[in-house]
């Protein structure tokens, strides 16, 4: 068991907010996942510039001198904001291999790369790790967050979702699936990088394999419902929206509502009861084997793909 | 009229003062107000009062219900109904998966749609949908009724044993050993009765009624394969 809840804007005046609702939401879901919590949120972007979401858990030496060493790792200005076990760096686009390089030599997790992405995730109780990072302070356009109860792999940092797929995506995951170890081996040949021994993360190496290889966020989801075997319910967040899918068995729960000023996802009705105007809105739960997006691209509406 | 707030009477007492009426209660009219979609709410109940929630349901509400009749003002969670043995259970949203799960008796109305799993296991519980239901509904349903007013999704009665089950609509696959029966008279008898009941204006004569075409009721070597 896991809880997800996710949060798309559509009226600008709520982007201040999104921090404060999505936290919200999270706390309400402890009891789904009290061991691990995560949220990445989409907060805007700097034109010329990209943002990495680090970690460390010896942050008061990891993070001294970063700033500096970085700077001539990547050779162009570097900005560190720190906030607990993370940083928020601010580097110039181009420089992310270098910048993850460097990263690696001085022992220091990559939590997310992309222009507007940030990703906080930590062991322990849900709100502890929002207050941890001050999440209800945070604005931003959409967001998605995950309360974890492991069941494939450990209980670390790590293991914690969202993951980080690509450029700006991360996944979330409520499920477990059955074949991530054979699909390890193949990615890794592949030449995917994967961290960890979780299942999750195997999920989220298909989806960026895929993308690689030319296919679009919801052809790579589409294509997922084939090759993982298992049970999920995915939520997958972009740089200017999120998706659902669910398996076909669709046994993990997932409701979804929609009003004029957002939508939003909730592994249960109860995440959702606190949002403005929740009560008029259009619940639903959606379908099985049928992905679902939302762009500030386009007009946000569910374009549904058949599987 | 007695009314909770859920909110601030908390799921334990609320459902404590629930269980504490009795078969020969006065206070038969209850109204829960706030429920957030909290789990277990109106749980376990043993007497012939009407408890009204106003809003929508998480988990498992009215779950192992017998005698009441629970009235849901919104959409119910997973499981709404589970093990119902008798009293009635009227929705007037949505119902998430696997309502009245292995329910015995009584009956469950949905006036929206009802999700996967509908009357899983059934054993006597008769439910009423008035939109669609999902997937694998009434899977090794033994035995009561299962009405859709609307459409059925994948899998219909996989691997039923006795229970009845009528579509108005289109039904997307039949499960394993689920087939289509004829409608003869005692079955729109049946049907009527069992819409008059749920309060639910349809005709009988536009349903298809489909059942268990018995064929995996004992081992057959020649089904070795299929296990």
């Amino acid at each position: 068991m896991c809880g997800i809840v996710g949060l798309f804007l559509k009226d600008k005046s709520l982007e201040p907010k999104l921090g404060e609702m999505l936290t919200a939401m999270l706390i309400t879901m402890t009891d789904r996942g009290p061991d691990s919590a995560g949220i990445a949120i989409y907060g805007g972007e700097s034109k010329g510039r990209t943002k990495m979401t680090v970690q460390s858990d010896t942050p008061e030496t990891a993070f001294d001198g970063l700033e500096a060493a970085l700077s001539t790792a990547v050779g162009g200005p570097v900005a560190v904001e720190i906030k607990s076990t993370h940083a928020v760096l601010d580097i110039p686009a181009g420089t992310g291999a270098k910048a993850r390089a460097a990263l690696n030599d001085m022992g220091i997790r990559v939590m997310s790369r992309g222009d507007s992405l940030e990703i906080y995730k930590e062991v322990g109780l849900p709100k502890d790790v929002a207050a941890q990072f001050d999440i209800s302070a945070m604005s931003g356009t959409h967001g998605i967050g995950h309360t974890r109860m492991a069941t494939e792999s450990a209980v670390t940092t790590m293991g914690a979702h969202p993951f980080n797929t690509g450029d700006d995506q991360c996944l979330v995951h409520n499920g477990s699936l059955s074949n991530h170890n054979s699909l390890r081996r193949k990615l890794r040949r592949e030449g995917i990088h994967i961290e960890t021994e979780n299942d999750t993360e195997v999920g989220a190496a298909y989806l960026t394999w895929q993308m690689q290889n030319g296919a679009t966020l919801g052809e790579a989801l589409t294509s997922s419902l084939d090759d993982l075997d298992g049970f999920f319910t995915f939520v997958v967040g972009t740089k200017d929206g999120f998706g659902v899918v669910r398996d076909p068995i669709a046994c993990k729960p997932a409701v979804m509502a929609e009003t004029d000023q957002y939508v939003a996802f909730g592994s249960e009705y109860r995440a959702m009861v606190d949002l403005p105007g929740i009560e008029n809105a259009r619940v639903w739960e959606p379908e099985p084997a049928t992905v679902y997006f939302w762009s500030h691209n386009n007009t946000p509406t569910a374009t549904e793909k058949a599987a | 009229m007695q009314t909770i707030d859920l909110s601030e009477t908390g799921l334990r007492a609320t459902n404590k003062m629930l269980h504490a009426q009795a078969d020969n209660t006065n206070q038969t009219a209850w109204e829960i107000v706030n429920p957030k979609g909290a789990h277990a709410i109106a749980c376990g109940l043993n007497a012939p009062i009407e408890v009204t929630v106003k809003g929508s349901t998480g988990y498992y509400c009215g779950g192992m219900n017998q005698q009441a009749t629970i009235n849901i003002h919104g959409s119910a969670g997973p499981g709404t109904g589970e093990n119902i043995m008798s009293g009635k259970i009227v929705i007037e949203g949505d119902a998430s998966q696997y309502l009245g799960a292995t329910g015995h008796g009584g009956m469950i109305v949905v006036k929206g749609n009802a999700s996967s799993r509908c009357g899983i296991s059934m054993k006597g519980v008769n439910i009423v949908v008035q939109g669609n239901i999902g997937h694998m509904s009434a899977f090794m349903g033994q035995s009561g009724n299962l009405v859709v007013c609307g459409d059925a999704g994948d899998a219909l009665g996989d691997s039923c044993y006795e229970a009845r089950f009528f579509v108005r609509g289109t039904v997307k696959s039949l499960g394993a050993d689920c087939e289509k029966k004829e409608m003869r008279e005692e079955h729109l008898t049946l049907l009527q009765g069992l819409l008059d009941e749920a309060g639910i204006d349809a005709d009988p004569a536009e349903f298809t009624r489909y059942g268990s075409a018995r064929t995996l009721y004992n081992f057959d070597v020649d089904n070795a394969g299929a296990y």
